[in-house]
């Protein structure tokens, strides 16, 4: 029994000894895998912070977090709708644009979009567009519709993302509609078109699909083409197309929430985001696009990728738009959506 | 039929250990990939404990289970004792409600216990997953506890009395001597609940607070670092190094107890 | 001090941990947001009576029923060979049945993709013998597999120690008067291991019917569950009210259950150890 109670007591006091560190904290909420191996060592090593870092699937994972929580994360990657709506609810904090002077470093054609007009609450990090991510080997023409993903021909080989807005969206797109479309008509078809769409489904996924299609185990996937461009690198099967329908076209920013706990660090750590090498090195290490030139010319041949940087022109390219107090239809559609998988 | 039945056995194990053996070889693949085999390889283990989501994950684990199992075997034995000792009939309906956590659904208590928090307006992270864990921990307690109370002799604490002890002298040289096997099982009981839950540290940590399960989970989304499948075995050869030594210390223990009777 | 001073931290901890954040569930099950403030609503309920959230709670329980007879027709042979056995393995065998139950459910059940998937090392096998290859996972089969896979060994275990009770000579007994083996064990030694065999489905049955791990790794977001269900409404789309709602059904289900599985426990004068998962 003594034994026993001097074994507890040495562990407790092991394991209380070792936390003692008195740096300042510093919280970031990122997507997965959304930055370079070692950029937060060198921040933390630049900064002497501390980064308790932390990482979400979906922009609807991340809004319900903070919504929820007193005393949150200091740093936020939300898109472009999203951010609109965190303005609209007030849960952002206007950025002193003064700390961060790496902000120069971003190409004017990314500053002041439609959900941040005046560009006081975000700074962009990565843009892409959404579409098809294939492997040639596993299909017989290359997809050029979004029909692809309802083709009888490649039941159990198609990979949906288990994101409501980039679902949805996509599928409006496809029946003609806009990607922001909120007719209740428009979205009553756009369910049934997913729900009847789940028998050709093999999994509903976010970040697994890299892995997934990298392994050939589908031969057609709903992609974000920057996973594309990271998979491209380990597969050479594999190709991505954007859909003559149309697509998403998304900004990534980072933002600080109004109930974040360190503010000055934020901003330090937003402005280190933004200067050329690390900006260069996180694009280049998750294949997503850069908003900055500067960056852009560091990575050399990475930073002329068609896949990453299509001639956008030549699309049909939506914003998703915030969907205001409608995003309760869009939710409950979701989960009915999602209810009906496999009945 | 003998042989039929040992078959049998055989193809379950296979079944329980198939999984493990995988995982067991992948954490020596020299690839990162899971589709692959490209050589064998120590290198996981080595960076193991320079990965810090690990390691940090892994301390988080401990702590909270260690300091979870502590209060939740205070609370419960004292509760057993409690319980054990009066023979009112209200003590079923107590019972019945301090075994809600684990005898509930584990994500109504997970749900239940971070609308709690949010409301309180704490911040999720160590100290509220501690609070939870220590809630469905105190229910495994009592559980052990509870019978060896029962089982207790009264009389003898009646005699020591007699003979001049104080009560809380009968208390701790007589009863708590005879019910200390059970509150150190209790004790294990609750830890490695603790240690092994995922459901209700899942919706009552936060802010990059995370134990090995919601790692493993967070992991899991993007390929399993093979660190993980290192730390496993390590783990699993610990613990069944562990249970072999401790039972065949039991069995030989049982074996002399056997032949000093027959003698 | 008296014996109820002993009682009180539990009281209390019990009151603010367990009792009140329940409350605070059924209070948002049956409240809605209203123009000003919460007002008291079945909204929640109503939406739920939707054939669609009807057909996933059926289909929870089809899985978990499947699931726990598996587990019952696969486990007790294991616990009935194992308590009659005299063989100096038997202990190892027990320890290596409750082993893996030490090692993380969720990197057992994750380990399971790398040996089910397309490119997985079954289908390598299959590949290399000449035969198709098969989809073995995201489908209601892999759900039902990882289910078993995970809670057996709390099967076998209930069953190990009730039949372990059971005296030989009962059986001596009955082949004297004349049973056959087949009668004796249905006769004798399966109505004697039933207070186990209801502690294992206590452990089974409550876990599978309410599990979103397994479902979403093995099931792939194609055979949601009702634990899919609670978990969306609180992490994804912050619906407390109708997340909360769903709650109180299912607790209500669980706990009714498990009050029939103890109350037959006891009938038959509690044999086994008691419910424990």
């Amino acid at each position: 029994m003594k034994k026993f109670v001097l074994f507890l007591a040495l562990t407790l006091a092991v394991l209380l000894s070792s936390c003692g560190d008195d740096r300042e904290v510093l919280k970031v909420y990122n997507w997965g895998d959304y930055i370079a191996p070692g950029v937060i060592d060198q921040f933390e090593e630049e900064n002497n912070i501390r980064v308790i870092y932390e990482m979400f699937e979906t922009n609807e994972d991340m809004y319900t977090k903070i919504k929820n929580s007193n005393n949150s994360y200091d740093v936020i990657f939300p898109s472009d709708y999203m951010i609109e709506r965190m303005i609209d609810e007030d849960m952002l904090c206007e950025l002193d644009m003064e700390a961060i002077t790496n902000y120069g470093n971003i190409d004017g054609e990314y500053k002041n979009l439609s959900f941040d007009p005046e560009n006081k609450y975000s700074v962009p990090y990565t843009w892409g567009t959404v579409g098809i991510l294939y492997n040639k080997t596993m299909i017989e023409e290359a997809p050029t519709s979004w029909g692809a993903l309802w083709d009888e021909r490649y039941k159990d080989n198609i990979i949906m993302m288990n994101s409501q807005r980039d679902a949805i969206g996509i599928t409006l797109k496809y029946l003609g509609y806009s990607l922001n479309e909120l007719s209740p008509d428009a979205l009553a078809q756009a369910k049934q078109k997913l729900i009847d769409q789940s028998p050709l489904v093999l999994t509903w996924v976010v970040d697994e699909v890299k892995d997934k299609m990298i392994g050939g185990e589908a031969a057609l996937a709903l992609v974000y083409a920057g996973d594309a461009v990271y998979c491209k690198g380990y597969n050479e099967d594999l190709e991505y197309a954007i859909p003559s329908e149309g697509s998403n076209i998304f900004f990534d920013s980072m933002c600080i929430p109004k109930n974040c706990g360190n503010k000055a660090a934020a901003e330090k750590f937003i402005n280190f985001m933004c200067r050329a090498d690390i900006a260069a090195a996180n694009a280049e290490y998750i294949g997503y696009s850069s908003p900055s030139s500067p960056a852009r010319d560091l990575m050399g041949e990475a930073g002329k990728d068609p896949t990453a940087y299509p001639d956008i022109t030549k699309y049909d390219l939506e914003i998703f738009s915030s969907l205001g107090d409608k995003t309760k239809i869009y939710d409950e559609l979701w989960t009915e959506i999602k209810t009906s998988m496999g009945m | 039929m003998k042989k039929l039945s040992k078959a049998y056995l055989g193809l379950v194990l296979a079944f329980l250990y198939a999984p493990i053996v995988v995982l067991m070889v992948y954490s020596f693949n020299a690839s990162k990939s899971r589709a692959v085999w490209q050589g064998f390889t120590f290198d996981w283990y080595k960076t193991l404990f320079a990965n810090e989501a690990i390691m940090s994950s892994l301390y988080t684990t401990l702590l909270c289970g260690v300091l979870s199992a502590l209060i939740a075997t205070v609370i419960g034995s004292m509760a057993a004792y409690g319980l054990g000792k009066s023979r009112k009939a209200s003590g079923g309906l107590v019972l019945s409600i301090a075994y809600i956590p684990m005898l509930n659904a584990e994500i109504v208590t997970g749900v239940s216990l971070m609308l709690l928090f949010t409301i309180m307006g704490l911040d999720l992270g160590f100290f509220t997953m501690l609070i939870a864990h220590i809630t469905f921990g105190i229910p495994y307690v009592i559980l052990t506890v509870l019978p060896k109370v029962r089982q207790i002799d009264w009389s003898l604490a009646a005699a020591a009395q007699d003979l001049g002890c104080t009560p809380w002298q009968s208390f701790w040289k007589i009863i708590f001597p005879e019910l200390l096997p059970a509150i150190g099982t209790g004790f294990l009981l609750s830890l490695t609940m603790s240690i092994d839950d995922f459901i209700i540290s899942f919706f009552t940590t936060g802010n990059g607070v995370s134990n090995l399960s919601i790692t493993i989970y967070t992991m899991a989304k993007r390929g399993i670092k093979p660190e993980i499948n290192a730390l496993s075995t390590i783990m699993f050869t610990v613990i069944f190094v562990i249970l072999i030594i401790a039972n065949v210390g039991a069995v030989k223990r049982e074996k002399d107890k056997k032949r000093s009777m027959r003698i | 001090m008296k014996k109820t001073a002993f009682l009180i931290p539990l009281y209390v901890w019990t009151a603010v941990f367990v009792l009140f954040p329940l409350a605070i569930v059924v209070y948002y099950a049956f409240t809605r947001p209203g123009a000003d403030g919460v007002v008291l609503s079945f909204e929640s309920f109503a939406r739920l009576s939707d054939p669609m959230y009807l057909g996933v709670l059926l289909k929870s329980f089809k899985v978990a029923i499947i699931a726990t007879l598996i587990c019952i027709l696969c486990g007790y042979p294991v616990a009935y060979t194992l308590a009659r056995s005299r063989s100096k393995y038997k202990l190892i065998i027990i320890i290596l049945i409750l082993l893996p139950m030490w090692m993380n459910f969720l990197l057992r059940t994750y380990s399971w993709l790398s040996i089910l998937e397309n490119t997985g090392l079954l289908n390598t096998i299959l590949v290399k013998m000449g035969l198709p290859k098969v989809r073995f996972l995201y489908n209601e089969g892999a759900v039902i597999l990882g289910t078993v896979y995970n809670y057996l060994p709390f099967m076998i275990m209930p069953i190990y120690l009730t039949l372990l009770k059971l005296d030989e000579s009962l059986l001596e007994a009955a082949a004297d008067l004349g049973a056959n083996p087949v009668r004796a064990f249905l006769r004798v030694t399966l109505p004697f291991s039933i207070p186990g065999i209801l502690s294992g489905v206590a452990m089974v049955f409550v876990p599978s019917v309410t599990t979103f791990v397994i479902s979403q790794l093995m099931g792939g977001g194609k055979v949601p569950l009702i634990g899919d269900v609670i978990e969306q409404q609180f992490r994804v789309v912050n619906d407390w009210h109708f997340g909360s709602a769903i709650s109180v059904i299912v607790m209500v289900i669980v706990l009714v259950f498990m009050y029939f599985i103890n109350r037959g426990d006891v009938e038959n004068n509690g044999n086994g150890g008691r419910i424990l998962r």
